[in-house]
């Protein structure tokens, strides 16, 4: 089903004159009421004027997780505080939060384009829909909610932790819709498969994102399932989840383009890529009110068509994502730089040992180990002294990023250098 | 007196401590006694050497963590409930044993090597009581 068809199989030429008339309206919002990026177009040479259709996008300046830190926390709100109704925050690449503000018209968008995502589903207002991805600051808890309500399906927000009252409930209330992480999803197919419970479910139709995941993943868990199971994309920069999502085809993640314009650029030269080619996706909010962004660089690799899609929806669609241009990890779910964990160390005695992190994947979920060289100020002859190290390390690591991490301490000038400088990351997930 | 043991350590990994004992062997380096503290990842191994100094030195120029820590080695006659003499000795004092392991002696006594929670506290009870403490030149030089 498609949720609005007015907007998401709109001609190409109808869709050019709303997005240019859009980014009209959010450069000059912008303009007038966030100094950053007044004072970058004036930098760049750029007046009002020098914007009057879509294509000129090309001529503003680039927008990046930094200048969300340089301008923490509401430096780049477009609004007063008294507008905004909700604020959520992601990790930074410093320890800093990333925060975002919403007005309570970003919110109904947000639900608008959350319930497009549902329909592509096959989702609707006669289906029990649990959300299963964390309430809080993290987007994906209420932003799954709202989008499921505004749907006008029955939800239940489940949140995380707590697998079995999902299932129990998931039987109970005959759920027919999960939104949830992908690795979270293949746990509980698990469980339900280990208690046999597979054919007591009536789940009709999952939607997960936060993470990535390889289309492999996908196909295997709506086997086991007997599901059809979609990729949902968003980031918390631009809204939070529901900002692209595939349809019943799987091919490529329509993204809304009347409200996020979506370019591909060379993540080195900044140039733009033709369609189908890997680049970077950079994203302009079209109707953002809280903190409208101007061609955000997402850091995410993929590729887009414009072609209209076998649905009969004509929004450009982006594929799996391949990669990142940046080192951000993704660790059930949760973004974390490695500079983060660096951070952590450096509080636990003043002085960053030599550490090396390896994320990898044991039975679909992610783990993530840290290990730490043994230097003779934190060496003792004592077990528990050292096992009093490690917690404190676990600990520093948990404030920092919010995840559990296993701390592995390992003979001095173990870990592996490649060419003289030591390896800081080892990703064992094989995810493209 | 204390007496000069070093700890190394090792990742549970086949090879290492035989690595260890190379090291110290290269270095005619005599090994008195030791022990192991193991977990699931690694272990520390206690040395007690004929060159503790030099053990640390050839130790950490092979790539080791190594360490020095006075430790408390004392006579012990085979006798029931000696032992438990001597750490009778050491709770009225409140001092906490941390570890402690055996050294071989090639006469008919034993002798111990204690780490205490306040090595001082241990030493000055343990020099009051009519329990003898090993020198340190008597400890290096043992079972050489």
């Amino acid at each position: 089903m498609i949720w609005n068809e007015a907007r998401e199989c709109m001609s190409r030429d109808e869709l050019n004159t709303l997005q240019s008339a859009r980014l009209k309206k959010v450069v000059n919002r912008v303009y007038h009421n966030v100094e950053p990026y007044r004072k970058r177009m004036q930098e760049a040479g750029l007046e009002l004027g020098d914007i009057t259709n879509i294509e000129d996008i090309t001529k503003l300046p680039f927008t990046t997780k930094d200048d969300l830190r340089d301008n923490y926390p509401f430096g780049l709100f477009a609004v007063p505080l008294s507008e905004i109704v909700r604020i959520h925050a992601s990790s930074g690449t410093t320890g800093k939060a990333t925060v975002v503000g919403y007005t309570r018209k970003d919110i109904d968008v947000w639900a608008e384009c959350v319930a497009r995502c549902c329909a592509m589903a096959g989702l609707g207002r006669n289906d029990i829909i649990q959300v299963a991805y964390g309430y809080g600051l993290f987007t994906g808890g209420l932003g799954g909610h709202y989008g499921a309500e505004h749907l006008g399906a029955t939800v239940v927000p489940m949140s995380t932790g707590n697998t079995q009252k999902l299932i129990d409930m998931m039987v109970d209330f005959g759920a027919t819709g999960l939104m949830c992480t992908p690795s979270y999803l293949m746990h509980i197919a698990e469980v339900i498969e280990e208690k046999g419970l597979k054919d007591k479910i009536k789940l009709k139709a999952t939607l997960n994102g936060a993470e990535p995941w390889t289309e492999n993943m996908r196909k295997q868990i709506e086997e086991r399932l007997g599901i059809e199971a979609h990729d949902i994309y968003g980031l918390s920069e631009i809204m939070g989840p529901g900002v692209a999502t595939d349809c019943h085809y799987h091919s490529g993640l329509h993204i809304f383009e009347d409200h996020f314009f979506p370019e591909i650029v060379d993540p080195k030269t900044l140039e733009p890529v033709p369609d189908g080619e890997t680049g970077e996706l950079v994203i302009t909010t079209l109707t953002k009110e809280g903190i409208p962004l101007i061609r955000y660089r997402t850091k995410d690799l993929t590729s887009i068509t414009h072609e209209k899609c076998e649905c009969g929806r004509t929004t450009a669609r982006i594929s799996r994502f391949t990669g990142r241009s940046d080192d951000m990890l993704i660790i059930r779910g949760v973004n974390v730089f490695p500079s983060q964990i660096e951070t952590a160390l450096l509080t636990v005695d003043g002085i960053t040992p030599n550490y090396q992190i390896i994320v990898d994947r044991v039975n679909h979920q992610d783990t993530l180990a840290i290990l730490v060289e043994v230097e003779e100020r934190f060496f003792s002859d004592e077990i528990k002294e050292l096992e009093t190290l490690q917690k404190k390390i676990e600990h520093a690591v948990h404030q920092t990023i919010g995840l559990h991490a296993k701390i592995k301490l390992v003979e001095p000038k173990t870990i592996e250098r490649s060419m003289g400088k030591a390896v800081r990351v080892i990703d064992k997930r094989k995810l493209v | 007196m204390f007496i000069k043991q070093i700890t190394v350590f090792i990742e549970n990994r086949a090879g290492r401590l035989e690595q260890v004992t190379q090291v110290l062997k290269e270095n005619n380096i005599n090994i008195v006694s030791l022990s192991l503290a193991d977990t699931s990842d690694y272990g520390l191994l206690r040395l007690i050497v004929s060159n503790p100094d030099k053990a640390v030195t050839v130790l950490k120029e092979s790539g080791f963590s190594a360490m020095i820590t006075n430790v408390i080695a004392v006579k012990l006659t085979q006798h029931v409930g000696k032992l438990g003499e001597l750490l009778s000795i050491l709770s009225s004092a409140g001092v906490n044993v941390e570890y402690m392991y055996g050294l071989t002696t090639g006469d008919e006594n034993a002798s111990i090597v204690i780490k205490t929670g306040d090595q001082k506290k241990a030493l000055d009870a343990i020099t009051e009581s009519s329990f003898e403490l090993l020198s340190t030149e008597e400890t290096y030089a043992m079972n050489d």
